[in-house]
């Protein structure tokens, strides 16, 4: 399971790293004649947490559709590893280690934590080999447990309802679904939207697990304190274009909301660029 | 009937609200470890979340006791109901499946006597050979469930517009398939005992305890796979008095049917049908993602779920079950009759409500139907003993499904599923 990931990295602080995980170079989209996306380019190394930021439209939406295979740019190149690759499709995306969590979680409210996080990819137990196979409750159960514990994800039973779980757990669940997969990529979009100060903190608290398991996160925010407080690097979407990376633990929430509204910052914040 | 599916008791109302509500109870996310907790509020929406469904069911069985002076719980009588609601109940366990899907099926009835009617024209003008007449009966019922589900899945028309339409087209095709007669008497002596024999004293105990037997087997069998793993486990005592529970209700009911003739063979196939859907439910990735296209059709795709291909399966398995609900409707009444029955789909759609079914999907299990084929064929049946009118019975009917329903919105209201 996530044993495979975990011992992957296990820096907190990542250090610069020469490859990206994830990389896309002189990404252009346009939708009719809207230019969406205007030669972006965009990295994210493992162990480390980027935050996407912009203002409405600036097209932060777009790009991470272009990563999770939504969207099929009309230009540019995917990397991963350093390796050109090819997403037409999610399942391309999916298969590439690139999973997705978006906004609506897609959970069944109706169906227990273990099921959910298994769905579509039941673990089965032959009762007649070749015959008759069933769910493996137990083994299914057994890795549920051991990956919410890696995670340090604490819910009160892993065979409630998810309907039952606070919006923080149900984020939580959501992400811990895609971890299954042993992802080296995992995408969140607006992952404290809506939820309360201590649900919060426990996604946060999520997310920080997610780099030290050695995966390169890539979380889209509107709450710059949440990105402050999880991100190593924001980067600033303006107008389609990648207008300005910071280094969070040199920067202030100041300078990120002027780039994102435009404001003249652009010397600060290039200096920081480099500095990465 | 004990029902450990974890489901059945969830709420069955507006996921959105529920999701809505979530910022007020923030603080749960601090919760210490993982860890089963029992207490009365859980039990009531889990495993224990039929019971207001049960205390309806004493309730009508004393009074009618009461005012049957004695007649209605009698061995004899209580043979004659189960086998009045084997069709409901098999009808019912088709309703189930659709409902679970979140969708309907209002063509159950019609579907029902149509195939009948094709297996006793088979049967009675044509001389087939009346496995093969049965046989033919349910296989119009797969083709008849293919086609609905071809117009709901693949064309994505609403069940509730196809299927009523559907049922308006399958009663045609019944005064077609029936040509002039209003009625036609099936005469065949092995579908014509299909419903009414009663098994012998060694099927009638050895079928039930084999069940009892293979059940218990699986619970320790879950046990000890449980105790390997290193997960919680229920205490022992729990597990006993769950098999004891199950093991006192089959030697009773046994019993029961002993004391009169024995087990009618109608209601151990009507049983066998709820146990082995609901073991398919249960047990199987098919039953899983029927719960998981119920409960959020989106989610189920996402997972790679084939939610056209399950919408399919269910419609045929579901007029599949129809059909047989309706040969066993003939061999009970050992005629089909080009008048469809007005109460029968409704029945059966009310007993699967009544029994926690949600009808927005998604929530319910196939065991619902046992406790809501009760409480309708205990109706039925105790206001024919008082000789009352049949504006009386529907009157009382609609009143007490009325009132069953009402019940388990407001118990479940009372407990709502997201706290904890």
């Amino acid at each position: 399971m996530t044993q495979g990931s975990a011992s992957v990295i296990e820096s907190r602080a990542p250090e610069p790293q020469t490859v990206p995980r994830l990389q896309l170079r002189g990404i252009h989209k346009s939708f009719g004649g809207v230019q969406a996306l205007q030669n972006v380019d965009f990295e994210v190394y493992s162990g480390e947490v980027v935050g996407l930021v912009g203002d409405n439209g600036a097209g932060k939406s777009t790009l991470i559709k272009v990563m999770s295979g939504a969207y099929i740019p009309d230009e540019g190149e995917i990397l991963i590893d350093n390796q050109p690759v090819t997403i037409a499709s999610p399942q391309d995306s999916t298969r590439l280690g690139i999973e997705t969590v978006y906004q609506d979680l897609a959970l069944c409210d109706n169906l227990d934590v273990v099921a959910n996080l298994w769905l579509g990819r039941e673990a089965y137990r032959d009762v007649i080999p070749g015959v008759l196979r069933v769910l493996d409750e137990t083994e299914m159960e057994r890795r549920t447990t051991e990956v919410l514990k890696t995670l340090d994800v604490r819910i009160p039973s892993v065979r409630q309802p998810v309907a039952a779980l606070s919006g923080g757990q149900r984020q939580c669940i959501a992400v811990a679904k895609t971890i299954l997969r042993q992802p080296k990529v995992v995408l969140l979009d607006e992952p404290t939207a809506a939820l309360g100060v201590a649900q919060t903190r426990q996604v946060l608290n999520l997310i920080r697990r997610l780099r030290e398991q050695g995966l390169a996160v890539v979380v889209i925010s509107h709450n710059l304190h949440d990105v402050f407080e999880v991100t190593d690097r924001v980067i600033v979407m303006r107008l389609g274009q990648r207008s300005t990376t910071f280094n969070t633990r040199t920067t202030n929430p100041e300078q990120v909301v002027a780039a994102i509204t435009g404001a003249e910052y652009r010397n600060v914040s290039t200096s920081d660029a480099e500095e990465l | 009937m004990h029902d450990p599916d974890p489901n059945q008791g969830v709420s069955q109302r507006g996921n959105q609200a529920a999701f809505a509500e979530q910022p007020a109870h923030s603080g749960v996310g601090e919760l210490p470890t993982p860890k089963e907790r029992f207490n009365l509020r859980s039990l009531m929406r889990g495993d224990l979340g039929f019971i207001p469904v049960l205390l309806t069911l004493a309730l009508i069985t004393v009074y009618f006791q009461i005012t049957t002076t004695g007649v209605f719980l009698q061995a004899r009588n209580l043979s004659n109901l189960t086998q009045q609601i084997v069709v409901i109940s098999i009808l019912s366990t088709a309703a189930v499946l659709v409902l679970l899907l979140g969708e309907i099926d209002l063509s159950l009835a019609a579907v029902a006597q149509t195939c009948a009617a094709i297996m006793a024209v088979l049967s009675v003008y044509q001389n087939w050979n009346p496995w093969f007449a049965i046989l033919a009966g349910l296989l119009a019922g797969a083709v008849i469930g293919l086609m609905n589900g071809f117009f709901i899945a693949v064309l994505r028309v609403p069940s509730f517009i196809v299927t009523l339409a559907g049922s308006i087209g399958y009663a045609g095709l019944l005064l077609l398939v029936l040509g002039r007669q209003t009625t036609l008497v099936v005469r065949d002596p092995t579908i014509r005992s299909l419903a009414p024999t009663y098994l012998n004293p060694i099927l009638s105990w050895g079928i039930p305890l084999l069940l009892v037997a293979l059940y218990a087997a699986g619970i320790w069998f879950e046990q000890r796979r449980r105790t390997q793993a290193g997960l919680t486990t229920k205490k022992p005592s729990h597990l006993a008095l769950q098999i004891g529970l199950v093991s006192a209700i089959a030697v009773v009911t046994v019993l029961l049917f002993q004391s009169y003739q024995g087990v009618p063979q109608s209601v151990l196939i009507s049983l066998g049908v709820i146990v082995a859907f609901w073991l398919i439910l249960k047990k199987t990735p098919f039953g899983r993602h029927l719960y998981a296209v119920g409960g959020n059709p989106e989610a189920a795709r996402r997972a790679g779920i084939n939610v056209v291909g399950m919408k399919l399966i269910v419609f045929v398995l579901a007029s599949t079950l129809a059909a047989l609900a309706g040969i066993m409707l003939t061999s009970r009444s050992t005629a089909v009759a080009t008048q469809i029955s007005a109460t029968l789909l409704l029945n059966a759609i009310a007993a699967a409500v009544i029994g926690g079914v949600s009808l927005f999907g998604g929530r319910g299990s196939v065991w619902a139907v046992v406790l809501g084929a009760l409480i309708i064929g205990s109706l039925d049946n105790g206001l024919d003993l008082l000789n009352q009118d049949q504006s009386v019975k529907a009157i009382v009917q609609g009143g007490v499904l009325l009132l069953a329903v009402t019940i388990d919105a407001v118990v479940r209201r009372a407990n709502p599923v997201r706290s904890k």
